[in-house]
């Protein structure tokens, strides 16, 4: 017998007596105060994440003036270094800024949704040492219960919610923001 | 007498141990200046005052049981590391109760993750069928092994196949169930953990003392001693930030240039063939995402029926482990990028057969979140290396003795049957009933020692007689005031050592319950 069919016969063997139905899900709202951004900007500032409002032209120039090379996904903004879906990883090692766009954010939690198709090379999100990240306002949902409920899930090949920048507090609980992956999320509104 | 918790001026409960208190640990600021503790932060700045050396787990010897009590004695002999693992891990606790307090369908969530996780758990072989299915058909290899042999032999021979000779990974408690680290060294391939903790403990030769937070047993001063003999930093300098730094800087040309990427799951979607990793260091998604192989190792109780399942366990698991809203990455694997190949390995390793245990099946609902031993009384204050087991803390001591009764027949005793775990389970395992459970089993089984024996016997008969129980509780909290230390420290029950014994009170709930008429009368 294969590892798979005797690993299926034990289950089917072993299965708890009684019924277990699977339960509905019921909904759960959000009490945002009557202005989601505003919670969606709470969240995501809570965990180390920060919002910017205005052009991405001007954002990048405010906070990232020194920068030198910079990968864009996006038709808004043109970056310095071309990037393609068969771009081996490898190079964009040195890559200082990364810009793409989210499908969709969640207020409950300040998180958006970086899917493979925005991201071109899903390893840009995390080599580059910084990320932008275009959100059209309208498009974040209260709470991750409504975000699982979307049509994304259904089609991705890799999609990731990014809910500030990668941290770590493995040492005495001091939180470092960029442990592996990038040192800062920005939010652009927009 | 009750007592209100002691609450400090900013509103949040005060410290157990005051001394840890600095007034600036460098941690990470928000916008406005305000000290942020999302992720495994602690919420106030902590440093211990002195520098310890480190208390090594539990020694392993091949035949004979862990002794808990003697490695636990020995972390608590390290007054340093003691309170400050006793303080983060109680804070960890305070923030999930926060997190918790701030979400008023908290019962609801759990109610509905419990029934879920039961309903997939009895209907486990189509759920992993589908699964299967849906994987085949985006294009993921999917592997199936019976124990951990299997899996290292499947994972081993993926890597040849491609000519692979560095891994890197992202942490896996499967992976630490399946020694794969161990049998990977014999067969030439170099394993590179890429998570911060995890690193520190593979470069120290540790096992992980914790499934969340897995250094943390040790202080900055133990991981610039580790750093300074395996990477070659400066051994006078403990700043965290330089630390944490050096591993990233350290770490990135192994991740460029690795073979292949392996991660666990934290769950498997039958409905997509798809599965969720939950970080917040990004290690997991390099992995993954740089080199051109993915390889996934999944236990078979990952397994949830729908996507919109996900709606309720990703609110549970992040919020009770740590109590952050959601990790700093939730990433959705369906399929490899174009290019690229993905594996799945769905391994068993003794979980179909706690599948047919009418007591403990339900420790397979187990998310892995750590928040039992974060409120663990004796997990605080003995450390996760004294259980020398996979697991540790309440969780632990009930799965651990499922993969070899004999070593760990001392775990189940490891615990105060205080509760707590139980409450805080997001999936509600009756923790504590299982671990009494499992007190039985062992001395039915005579694998436990004649003492346990014997006081499992007169708890037994105590236990399963109210009256008898009651009569006990008054004896004993009488005997507190009467009797010196060494009388009610009994050899038996090592938890008493070391340790003051409550001031006793004045009657027990029921003698109250009597003399008040259940409290409408009034009182004296």
């Amino acid at each position: 017998m294969s590892a798979r069919d005797a690993i299926l016969a034990a289950v089917r063997a072993n299965r708890p007596r009684g019924e277990y139905p699977l339960p509905d899900l019921p909904d759960f709202p959000l009490d945002d105060g009557g202005d989601r951004v505003a919670h969606f900007q709470k969240s995501l500032e809570a965990m180390g994440g920060r919002c910017h409002s205005g052009g991405i032209d001007a954002a990048m120039r405010e906070l990232f003036p020194d920068a030198k090379v910079i990968v864009s996904t996006v038709p808004e903004f043109r970056g310095n270094r071309d990037i393609a879906e068969n771009t081996p990883p490898q190079a964009l090692a040195d890559v200082d800024v990364a810009v793409t766009r989210a499908s969709f954010g969640v207020a409950e939690t300040g998180s958006v949704l970086l899917m493979d198709q925005a991201l071109i090379c899903n390893a840009i999100a995390y080599l580059a040492q910084h990320l932008v990240i275009l959100l059209d306002p309208a498009a974040i949902v209260p709470t991750l219960q409504d975000a699982y409920r979307r049509a994304e899930f259904h089609r991705h090949r890799y999609a990731s919610f990014h809910t500030g920048p990668s941290a770590t507090a493995d040492i005495e609980g001091v939180l470092i923001h960029g442990a592996q992956g990038v040192r800062s999320l920005t939010v652009l509104l927009g | 007498m009750t007592e209100e918790p002691r609450r400090a001026a900013d509103g949040l409960p005060a410290l157990i141990h005051q001394e840890l208190y600095t007034a600036d640990d460098g941690g990470a600021k928000g916008p406005n200046g305000e000290r942020l503790t999302h992720g495994e932060a602690s919420s106030r700045p902590l440093q211990p005052p002195a520098r310890e050396h480190q208390p090594r787990g539990a020694a392993l010897h091949r035949r004979r049981p862990v002794d808990h009590d003697e490695a636990a004695q020995r972390f608590i002999d390290a007054p340093q590391h003691e309170k400050m693992h006793d303080e983060r891990l109680w804070d960890l606790r305070q923030k999930r109760d926060r997190q918790m307090q701030a979400i008023p369908e908290w019962e609801d969530l759990r109610n509905l993750a419990s029934a879920i996780k039961q309903h997939t758990l009895a209907h486990l072989g189509d759920y992993l069928e589908q699964f299967e299915a849906q994987a085949k058909a985006n294009g993921v290899h999917v592997h199936w092994a019976q124990d951990g042999a299997e899996h290292n032999r499947i994972v081993h021979g993926i890597l040849a196949n491609h000519g692979a000779k560095r891994l890197i990974k992202s942490k896996s408690m499967l992976t630490e169930e399946t020694g794969f680290r161990h049998y990977m060294a014999g067969v030439g391939i170099e394993v590179v953990e890429t998570d911060l903790g995890e690193r520190i403990q593979q470069l120290d030769d540790e096992a992980p003392s914790h499934i969340v937070v897995p250094a943390v047993h040790k202080l900055r001063g133990d991981v610039a001693d580790v750093f300074a003999r395996t990477l070659g930093t400066d051994p006078a300098n403990d700043d965290v930030h330089y630390l944490a730094e050096q591993q990233r800087e350290k770490t990135r040309p192994l991740i460029l240039d690795a073979d292949a990427g392996m991660t666990g799951a934290n769950f498997a979607v039958a409905e997509t063939g798809s599965f969720v990793v939950c970080t917040n260091e990004g290690n997991a998604d390099l992995s993954a995402n740089v080199p051109p192989l993915h390889i996934a190792s999944i236990g078979l109780e990952k397994l949830i029926p729908r996507i919109a399942d996900l709606g309720v366990f990703i609110r549970l698991l992040s919020r009770s482990a740590l109590g952050s809203p959601i990790t700093q990455y939730t990433s959705h694997f369906r399929g490899p990028r174009t290019g690229g190949e993905m594996h799945v390995v769905l391994v068993d390793n003794g979980r179909s057969a706690r599948l047919g245990e009418p007591e403990f099946w339900q420790s397979l609902k187990c998310i892995r979140c750590g928040a039992c031993m974060n409120t663990c009384p004796v997990y605080r204050r003995s450390g996760g290396l004294s259980y020398g087991a996979t697991y540790s803390g309440p969780i632990g001591l009930i799965l651990d003795p499922t993969f070899d009764r004999r070593r760990y027949s001392s775990l189940p005793f490891a615990s105060t049957l205080n509760g707590s775990c139980t409450n805080v389970c997001p999936v509600k395992i009756d923790i504590h009933e299982q671990i009494f459970t499992w007190r039985k089993v062992l001395a039915e089984s005579h694998d436990i020692g004649f003492g346990k024996q014997a006081l499992m016997k007169a708890a037994g008969a105590i236990l399963s007689h109210p009256r008898l129980y009651r009569a006990a509780v008054a004896a004993a909290d009488g005997a507190l005031k009467v009797l010196p230390g060494f009388a009610v420290a009994n050899p038996l029950n090592t938890w008493t050592r070391g340790r003051d014994m409550p001031e006793p009170p004045r009657e027990t709930f029921h003698q109250w319950y009597e003399r008040t008429k259940g409290g409408k009368e009034q009182e004296r």
